[in-house]
């Protein structure tokens, strides 16, 4: 048990480190906050530099181009990026940590060929389309239909939350393909082409004012067969992989930039009271580090990061709120202005963070699947998960 | 980096648990602290494995299982005095504001005492005047009021100081860490085998919930812990906030499941006889050792950019 790094993790670091110190000078101005189209320029633009320097897909295989590179350098990777400010994974997220991940465990050689060198190069965005107005927690519920006719499935229905939903190139799309199974056994996946007729995407307005939530309008989309990933009804099992993926990595990346941000706070907190509590959340955020740390560990030596990678969502997000908190109460009245110069971010972040105790599955469904999946527990009557 | 339990750690930790398991069952643990307590662990090698060569993340570990069979003592007190002191060493920080209260004063030959310039051992038999209480918080740990305390004989300055104090965070904070487990599986076992409602409480979420917040804050806590072992063994970050967040969070694991196990047996978490009021008391005691939570916490808020730094 030691938290080390390596000589070569270290050398690793000081590569990296250099080519920031290059690279971030270089980069345009980040565009504004609503401005989907230059997002996704900036975001892309900055996955591609990443991509030629060789630092893209850090965790993926060397065979889809990305780095084989050990837990612990992706672990120095995301201490190093933020320590720069270096920009954060943006519109790629979905490509990157959630559809790349699924598509390398289930899809085709043909749907990996096609896809993940795409995204990891930053050619090629993706857009999640899993829930829908009927079906959130009770994820399996949906209704959006596929029906085969052909080589295509012909796909009615209407998703929700779809993260990225105005600049997908690609969504990846749940849909129901057996109505008289089970709920849990009549699901398939499906890789969704933004561009194919019937589709129609709206955007949401968040508490942030921001719109990178969409509502997707299927109607009578025409979607290949050879766009399935996973076998016919198989899709939920196929989902559970991509959540694990989501569950388990995705929060890495956050967690780094929560301990930049706790540290930008205590530089505005003199009160006393204040300054306890943020060392009680400090506390708790290098914790929840030296619990990924763990994972990782694991994960090395077992191929999966064990227990606590299911915990680390629940616990962030809490942790997270307590921070989002203290800021607000940190700022006062200087935190009604989200524009203020150097302390808006701070409010805009409270409001953005609003949403990690609901997406990805809430705390309530964390602590359902904890409880039944680590501890045993019987499942509640009428609930499966 | 490599953060998981070597397999020699996980054979330490298997074989203090199998020895916990088998040598302090409840009914003994609950007959409290004696000389055959204090020489078992001794053989077991408890106390020395520091000069045996293990690191504080090993001792973490054993004490880690300690905590989790509720195994009565000032254990703690005897690793760090371990080669110092012969006999039964207790121990105290006398630091910490308001009264000297002493435990296992009658169990003890000599207190192992902090102070302001350092260490100072004190034979038991010369401490005079010694008040004990009736009816102690914990009752496996009894306390005695002392209304001053000789001088002894000085064993270290601020430098043995300081070493003591970080090291017996850690492992109090490992001892912690085990009441927080052990209090986890208490009421998860409760929960599958007490039915209300025609079903297992443990199948209602509103009980359900709790035991998962539980396991999270145990796990979240003990990685705390060993991330402050291996740092004060091999120091490479602030070791006083490593050390620190670690106490904060045990001790507040351990009192907040000791609550919530109290809670999830209902009206059983309210008897004597239910093992859980042991777990919730002792947490209670040593979350008063080696340092409070709010002091802890401003520990780690002290090494946190200040007011007007730039970050």
């Amino acid at each position: 048990m030691d938290l080390k790094y390596s000589e070569s993790d270290e050398a690793f670091r000081s590569e990296l480190r250099a080519w920031l110190a290059r690279a971030l000078p270089e980069l345009p101005a980040h565009p504004g906050r609503e401005d989907w189209k230059a997002r996704r320029r900036f975001d892309t633009d900055w996955q591609r530099r990443l991509f030629d320097a060789g630092y893209a897909g850090l965790s993926w295989p060397r065979e889809y181009g990305g780095r084989d590179a050990s837990p612990s350098e992706q672990l120095v990777f995301l201490e190093e990026t933020t320590a720069a400010r270096a920009p954060n994974v943006g519109v790629n997220f979905v490509g990157l940590l959630h559809a790349g991940p699924t598509l390398m465990t289930e899809g085709t050689d043909e749907q990996k060929a096609r896809h993940l060198p795409a995204i990891l190069r930053g050619d090629e965005v993706w857009c999640q389309g899993f829930s829908e107005p009927a079906a959130g927690s009770d994820l399996a519920a949906l209704r959006t239909r596929a029906v085969r006719d052909g080589d295509d499935y012909v796909v009615t229905g209407q998703k929700i939350w779809c993260s990225f939903g105005q600049v997908g190139d690609f969504g990846e799309l749940l849909v129901r393909t057996d109505p008289d199974a089970p709920k849990h056994r009549g699901i398939s996946w499906l890789i969704l082409p933004m561009d194919l007729p019937g589709i129609e995407v709206r955007p949401i307005e968040t508490v942030l004012g921001s719109s990178e939530f969409s509502e997707v309008f299927l109607d009578e989309v025409r979607v290949p067969v050879a766009n399935r990933v996973g076998a016919e009804n198989d899709g939920w099992r196929v989902t559970q992989v991509t959540f694990s993926f989501e569950r388990g990595t995705a929060f890495v990346s956050e967690m780094v930039e929560a301990r930049r941000l706790l540290d930008d706070l205590a530089a505005l907190t003199a009160d006393q009271v204040d300054r306890r509590e943020l060392g009680h959340i400090a506390a708790e955020l290098d914790a929840l580090w030296a619990l990924t740390k763990r994972n990782v560990s694991q994960a090395a030596r077992t191929g999966s990061p064990g227990d606590g990678a299911l915990m680390i969502k629940l616990a962030y997000s809490e942790t997270r709120a307590r921070l989002g908190e203290l800021s607000l109460r940190v700022l006062g009245r200087a935190g009604l202005d989200l524009d203020a110069p150097e302390v808006g971010e701070m409010v805009e972040e409270r409001l953005r963070t609003l949403s990690l105790t609901i997406a990805a599955g809430t705390s309530q469904i964390q602590r359902n699947i904890i409880s039944e999946r680590l501890l045993g527990l019987p499942r509640e009557p009428m609930m499966t998960l | 980096m490599n953060f998981d339990l070597t397999a020699d750690q996980e054979a330490l930790r298997d074989g203090i648990r199998s020895r916990c398991v088998s040598r302090f069952p409840m009914k003994r643990v609950r007959d409290g602290f004696d000389r055959s307590v204090w020489d078992e662990l001794g053989e077991a090698g408890v106390f020395s494995l520091r000069a045996d060569g293990f690191g504080l993340a090993d001792a973490a570990i054993a004490f880690e299982e300690l905590g989790r069979a509720l195994v009565p003592g000032p254990l703690v007190w005897g690793h760090l005095a371990a080669g110092r002191a012969g006999g039964i060493t207790g121990g105290i920080d006398v630091v910490a504001d308001g009264p000297v209260i002493v435990e296992h004063l009658d169990a003890i030959d000599a207190l192992a005492v902090i102070d302001a310039e350092g260490v100072r051992l004190v034979p038991a038999a010369v401490i005079a005047g010694a008040e004990p209480a009736a009816r102690p918080l914990d009752p496996l740990t009894p306390v005695h009021r002392v209304g001053r305390l000789p001088d002894g004989d000085r064993i270290g300055g601020i430098d043995l100081l300081t070493q003591w104090r970080l090291e017996g965070a850690v492992l109090i904070g490992a001892f912690l860490v085990g009441i927080a487990r052990a209090c986890t599986d208490l009421s998860v076992a409760y929960a599958q085998e007490r039915r209300q409602f025609d079903r297992p409480i443990g199948s209602f979420q509103a009980v359900k919930h709790i035991l998962a917040d539980m396991a999270v804050r145990t796990e979240v806590a003990r990685a705390s812990v060993h991330a402050a072992a291996c740092t004060v063994d091999d120091p490479q970050m602030e070791v006083t906030r490593a050390v620190s967040g670690a106490k904060l969070l045990a001790g507040d694991a351990a009192v907040t499941n000791g609550l919530a196990a109290t809670q999830v047996h209902g009206g059983m978490g309210f008897t004597w006889e239910v093992d859980v009021h042991l777990y919730l008391k002792r947490a209670w005691l040593l979350g008063t050792a080696f340092g409070t939570s709010g002091a802890h916490a401003d520990t780690v808020a002290d090494c946190l950019p200040a007011k007007g730094d730039t970050p």
